[in-house]
């Protein structure tokens, strides 16, 4: 790990801020993929059009949460969709989010669709007995009768400078639920498929956003533009093809895993990126036909250490029949085992990024 | 004025405010039975009076039998509802397709909707025939045909979603409405102010009923808040607030009527606070004598009982006579003894329904588990005791 520390402090910050960032990759993106008379579109936009779309197409789906409605939303998601929808379907709430997300739960127990929007998972912990014991154990639980149509979004893991209480990543919390579905986006497609998808689904579903996405711009397709685009879930995408290592992702750390395979590929190694978007149910066959071509496996999350993805990736990799194709212990690279610290430098240090994960994939395949 | 209390006035005398006047508490009866003001005279039907005091009844009966069973090992967990009869009144005055939101001490309100013995029984069992598919405790009933939502154990998280099913049922344009039971221990939850604060800023057709009934397990009530019970915090939301004698089956049933009608007309929410005395345990896992006198449960049993006022004001009408409670606790009983015999009989649910609505479909992991569990139990049946369990 010292040379990746040192490599860190040679360069200036802004210059290593500039060369993690996702638009660097998207713009890349852009250039190569075919798009509708060259326009883009950013997640932020992505997700509006989703829920803008889905509200459109059923009368009972209906968004509430803080600052949704007159606000346009805290991150502009929901821009618009007072002026469209009235205030009967965008509900602006006090600041509460277990008893929102209760009024949800409830709504959704009698026949509508709500999307529950937190202001960052952060703040979702203050309603986690609705999201878990109401919202996912109920249909369960009632023998099959209340079921819970329900999507629960928002942003989730690392932004940037905001420090230890808005910096957690809950996909292995939401991961471990039985009845809950969990979905991650990365890209645009990720964001408009899986959110479309999640509002359609008649389980309650998390939809797990990243803010410092938001306003990255993707290639705007003719098949994004369609109406009823919707992605699977339980399906993770190959974003670079590859055969020396497989690095498995999701969110914005697929960014950083694209941006460790153009490193890796200066040096002639070829490394598979896959975008797990599906928490819950995750794509272990995906992951595991890679490792086969591979027979090596990186995971990367931004989340804590301990009992995390890459945790769950690893334990269910060697279950499989992929262990026998190992060439190596599968390695996890996750955040630090710490609050997330304010300092700009020590938020750095705690995160991983393009560079922690190009080293490690030379660590696994024991290359210099 | 301020944005935040635009109708206030501006005082020059530096003076705190506290409550001096405790919310009053709305009776129709005496404790024997007579309505002390003629215009508050139930207009009721000989038929539905008599109905709801023989669900009074099969109440007490079905929590005697039940109790007992749990103490002799054949049930595993119980909660009865001595003292808290006259909570049947609130489900009188409802429509059958009024949402309910239950606590776990509401199977009068079950009863009262149509619920059966064999229902009942079914769930405590956790049998083939269980609406729930053994999944729950027992107590924790829910039936979608009485539009009774299944009971979820952590307190007061029911508040904020009987506001939302209320505000589902306004935006339907149906003109039904919520209730919420919940207990006064429950009320000092988060969710309490939550769900209040948010059915008042939305405008939710729900009735919020607390039933303070003295004590949350050991905590009295004095030790449970230091306001003015459960109702002073209605006022705080901005909420239409009523207390009422909760032993008093006519002022619950009048209370609820009105305020059901409140609620449907003027899409808001309503607090009743049923003002009460819980003679049972806690549950089948509490011994009250640890926390109260045997002499302070019996007084109150002998004091105010709401069946015993019930039936004295029957009988004052001429529409119950003395020796009728003998026989129809006696054939109540019998009913639920022999719901009982039939429910303990019958098998447990079949071992697909431990994978089933997970999700709305099987997902691949539990479909391969399920037929693992299958192979195993074919290969096993005496070990996995194939023989008690249901089939299908």
């Amino acid at each position: 790990m010292s040379g990746a520390l040192k490599s860190l402090f040679k360069q200036p910050m802004a210059a290593r801020l500039a060369a993690r960032s996702p638009r660097a990759l998207a713009a890349a993106a852009a250039r190569r993929n075919s798009s509708v008379a060259g326009e883009s579109i950013t997640v932020r936009e992505a997700l509006n059009q989703a829920i803008d779309e889905e509200m459109e197409r059923d009368e009972s789906v209906w968004l509430l949460g803080e600052e949704v409605a007159q606000y346009n939303g805290a991150y502009k998601v929901s821009k618009g969709l007072l002026d469209k929808y009235g205030p009967k379907r965008v509900v602006d709430t006090p600041i509460t989010e277990m008893g929102f997300a209760g009024i949800a739960v409830g709504a959704a127990f009698h026949g509508t669709k709500p999307i529950c929007e937190f202001m960052t998972f952060n703040f979702a912990m203050q309603a986690i007995d609705q999201i878990i014991n109401s919202g996912a154990k109920t249909h369960y639980m009632s023998g099959g009768f209340a079921k819970c149509p329900i999507v629960f979004r928002g942003p989730n893991g690392a932004a940037a400078g905001v420090a230890a209480q808005h910096s957690q990543d809950y996909a292995s919390w939401y991961g471990q639920i039985p009845g809950l579905k969990v979905v991650s986006p990365y890209d645009a497609e990720d964001a408009k498929g899986l959110m479309k998808a999640a509002i359609r689904d008649p389980n309650p579903v998390v939809v797990l956003e990243n803010e410092l996405m938001y306003g990255v711009s993707f290639p705007l397709t003719s098949e994004l533009a369609n109406k009823d685009f919707v992605l699977p879930f339980g399906k993770a995408k190959v974003a670079r093809e590859g055969s020396d290592i497989t690095i498995a992702t999701y969110s914005r750390p697929v960014a950083f895993a694209l941006q460790a395979a153009e490193l890796l590929a200066k040096e002639g190694i070829s490394a598979e990126v896959i975008n797990l978007r599906s928490i819950r149910p995750l794509d272990l066959e995906t992951i595991v036909k890679s490792v086969k071509k591979t027979n090596h496996l990186i995971t990367v999350e931004q989340g804590f250490p301990k009992f995390g993805m890459g945790s769950e990736i690893s334990a269910q990799i060697m279950e499989s029949e992929a262990f026998d194709y190992l060439d190596a212990p599968v390695c996890r690279v996750t955040g630090a085992d710490v609050p997330m610290p304010y300092a700009q430098n020590l938020e750095a240090l705690a995160l991983p990024d393009a560079e922690v994960i190009y080293r490690q994939a030379k660590r696994v395949l024991n290359v210099e | 004025m301020f944005p935040g209390a635009l109708n206030s006035e501006y005082s020059h005398e530096l003076q705190f405010v506290s409550s001096v006047h405790p919310i009053p508490t709305y009776q129709v009866m005496d404790t024997d039975g007579r309505v002390l003001d003629t215009a508050n005279e139930p207009q009721v039907t000989k038929e539905e009076a008599c109905t709801i005091y023989r669900n009074m009844l099969t109440l007490n009966a079905m929590d005697q039998v039940l109790y007992e069973a749990q103490r002799q090992g054949r049930i595993s967990f119980y909660m009865t509802s001595f003292g808290e009869e006259a909570l049947i009144g609130s489900a009188a005055a409802l429509d059958a397709k009024d949402v309910v939101f239950g606590q776990y001490r509401e199977a009068g309100v079950l009863l009262q909707r149509g619920f059966t013995l064999p229902q009942f029984m079914n769930q405590c069992f956790s049998n083939e025939k269980d609406l729930g598919k053994g999944r729950q405790m027992p107590i924790h009933y829910g039936s979608k045909a009485l539009h009774f939502q299944t009971i979820s154990s952590p307190l007061a998280t029911q508040i904020p979603q009987a506001a939302g099913a209320a505000y589902a049922l306004r935006r339907e344009g149906s003109k039904q409405c919520a209730i919420c039971y919940f207990g006064e221990g429950a009320a000092s939850e988060g969710d309490f102010h939550a769900g209040l604060n948010m059915a008042a800023t939305l405008g939710c057709p729900v009735i919020f009923y607390c039933r303070n009934n003295g004590y949350a397990i050991s905590t009295p009530s004095i030790e449970q808040y230091r306001g003015d019970g459960i109702a002073s915090r209605g006022l705080g939301y901005g909420i239409d607030t009523i207390r009422v004698d909760g032993n008093d089956i006519w002022a619950i049933y009048a209370a609820t009527r009105a305020a059901r009608k409140i609620a449907v007309e003027q899409n808001k929410p309503v607090l009743i606070e049923a003002m009460t005395y819980r003679i049972s345990h806690h549950s089948t896992s509490d011994d009250s004598s640890a926390y109260r006198s045997k002499k302070e449960v019996e007084d109150w049993n002998k004091r105010d009982n709401p069946v015993s006022r019930m039936r004295a004001w029957l009988e004052h009408r001429g529409w119950w006579a003395p020796g009728d409670d003998a026989e129809i606790s006696k054939s109540a009983k019998a009913d639920v003894l022999a719901a009982f015999a039939a429910a303990e009989k019958l098998k447990k649910p079949a071992t697909h329904h431990l994978f089933e609505d997970v999700y709305d479909e099987l997902p691949p992991n539990l479909e391969r588990e399920k037929a693992e569990i299958d192979e195993l139990l074919k290969k096993y049946p005496d070990y996995y005791q194939v023989n008690d369990f249901a089939r299908k």
